[in-house]
């Protein structure tokens, strides 16, 4: 059985090492924050304009003046500090925060990352995935290993407008784990129950080993 | 020192619009925005505006107001999924769009209330963003130059100030409000309370008074756009 989302998200948060700064992005990578494994402690930050993010309020507890990225109400810790967005994202393109966990609609063999246009549809905007992909020390992508058509979006050249280019580290999808490296993808693991022989007939991208 | 204090938007405003003028805004989604200068600017009838904002509110509440009057000809934003009218005008082709990545957004606004008319930064390189502006390698690496932003007027909201224009912002509402602000020529603040000089910590004033030159008290509706919550026993 391919990973659901959750045991995507439990095979990225393996991903975190005690004391990180980490950038979460929207969707499955949210959820990456209910898998941190016990005794790693990392600091969240959200890029308008947080350190140290705190989980959803309780009810009655929602307060406008805090909320994470994704316009959520959220909380925050002992530890949080608040600052301004040329603040945040100095730290980002400083390259100051260790790693970034995002979704993405397309990867390349060679690291292109492809996950805020299609062209000819409602575009919304990249907000803030620009400066992440280029600035943080390492960009892991969660996405399902196809589209609902079945065909790969692990490719050897994007076919949408870049988010970023040669930036992605680590792709985590539901049938296993790729590494980007210089000749190609090299397979780190398999899901449970996918064999490589699967994990290399959905994929378009150049396997090395 | 000249008066910088002001009873109304409306009045605050005064001198100030003009139309095909830029104006930058604070705030992060309807986080911090400043929602009595946006409702005073709609009712002046202003139009023609660029209006650099992070995002463009929604269809209600914030610069949807002003998109729901055709006031706006361009919006500089990083991201403007929520709002339905501000697609319909997009699509028609009635309203102009310029994504910026958001921290390349924040740092044109902070470069030009700094006086840094262009900054290299790696953000974009490779993509859309990149096409015609300039590349430079520094170190090994290409960086592209992005230009600094300086806006006719800024508006901005903050939780507190005093009558110097002495800022302090809460939480997340604090934002892309300082940046904004900085790049005004003329920069307007509504805060949810002045104080009295004096009252606020000079060691912890998040924007100094030089750069807001007029300022307006609440009352603010702060409105929430996405009430998310979890269940107590799973604290």
């Amino acid at each position: 059985m391919p990973w659901d989302r959750n045991q995507m998200a439990a095979r990225a948060a393996r991903e975190l090492k005690d004391g990180m700064y980490v950038n979460l992005g929207i969707g499955i990578p949210t959820l990456v924050a209910n898998f941190i494994p016990e005794g790693v402690d990392v600091t969240l930050q959200s890029e308008n304009g947080m350190l140290g993010m705190g989980p959803f309020p309780i009810e009655g507890d929602e307060d406008p003046d805090l909320i994470n990225a994704g316009k959520q109400t959220i909380t925050e810790l002992k530890r949080t500090a608040y600052f301004d967005s040329a603040q945040s994202f100095a730290m980002i393109r400083g390259g100051k925060i260790n790693m970034a966990i995002l979704g993405a609609m397309e990867v390349s063999e060679k690291g292109d990352l492809a996950n805020w246009m299609i062209p000819g549809k409602l575009v919304k905007g990249m907000g803030g995935a620009m400066d992440l992909v280029a600035g943080v020390g390492r960009v892991v992508v969660v996405m399902d290993h196809t589209n609902k058509a079945g065909e790969s979006k692990v490719l050897r050249e994007c076919t949408l407008p870049l988010t970023g280019k040669g930036v992605v580290d680590r792709i985590i999808t539901n049938l296993g784990v790729l590494d980007v490296g210089h000749k190609g993808l090299h397979i780190v693991e398999l899901a449970d129950g996918v064999t490589e022989a699967q994990l290399r007939a959905a994929t378009e991208a150049t396997i090395v080993d | 020192m000249k008066q910088k204090l002001y009873d109304t938007a409306a009045e605050a405003l005064d001198g100030l619009l003009f139309d095909g003028m830029t104006i930058a805004a604070g705030g992060f989604g309807l986080c911090g925005i400043p929602e009595l200068l946006i409702a005073a600017i709609r009712a002046s009838g202003v139009k023609e505006l660029t209006v650099a904002s992070n995002n463009a509110g929604v269809d209600d509440f914030g610069l949807g107001l002003l998109l729901q009057d055709r006031q706006v000809k361009k919006m500089i934003s990083s991201y403007v999924g929520e709002n339905a009218e501000f697609m319909r005008q997009y699509l028609a082709g009635e309203l102009e769009i310029e994504f910026n990545p958001q921290g390349t957004l924040a740092e044109r606004m902070r470069a030009g209330g700094a006086g840094i008319p262009g900054f290299f930064t790696k953000t974009g390189v490779g993509t859309v963003i990149a096409e015609g502006k300039e590349h430079k390698d520094f170190n090994g690496e290409t960086y592209i130059l992005e230009r600094g932003i300086v806006a006719d007027v800024s508006i901005v909201k903050a939780l507190k100030g005093d009558d110097t224009g002495n800022l302090v912002f809460r939480k997340t509402a604090r934002n892309f409000n300082p940046p904004a602000a900085m790049c005004g020529r003329v920069c307007i603040a509504e805060v949810e309370e002045i104080v009295p000089r004096g009252a606020l910590d000079p060691d912890n004033i998040h924007l100094p008074g030089i750069y807001v030159h007029r300022i307006i008290q609440g009352p603010h509706e702060k409105r929430i756009e996405q009430r998310t919550t979890r269940k107590k026993e799973t604290a």
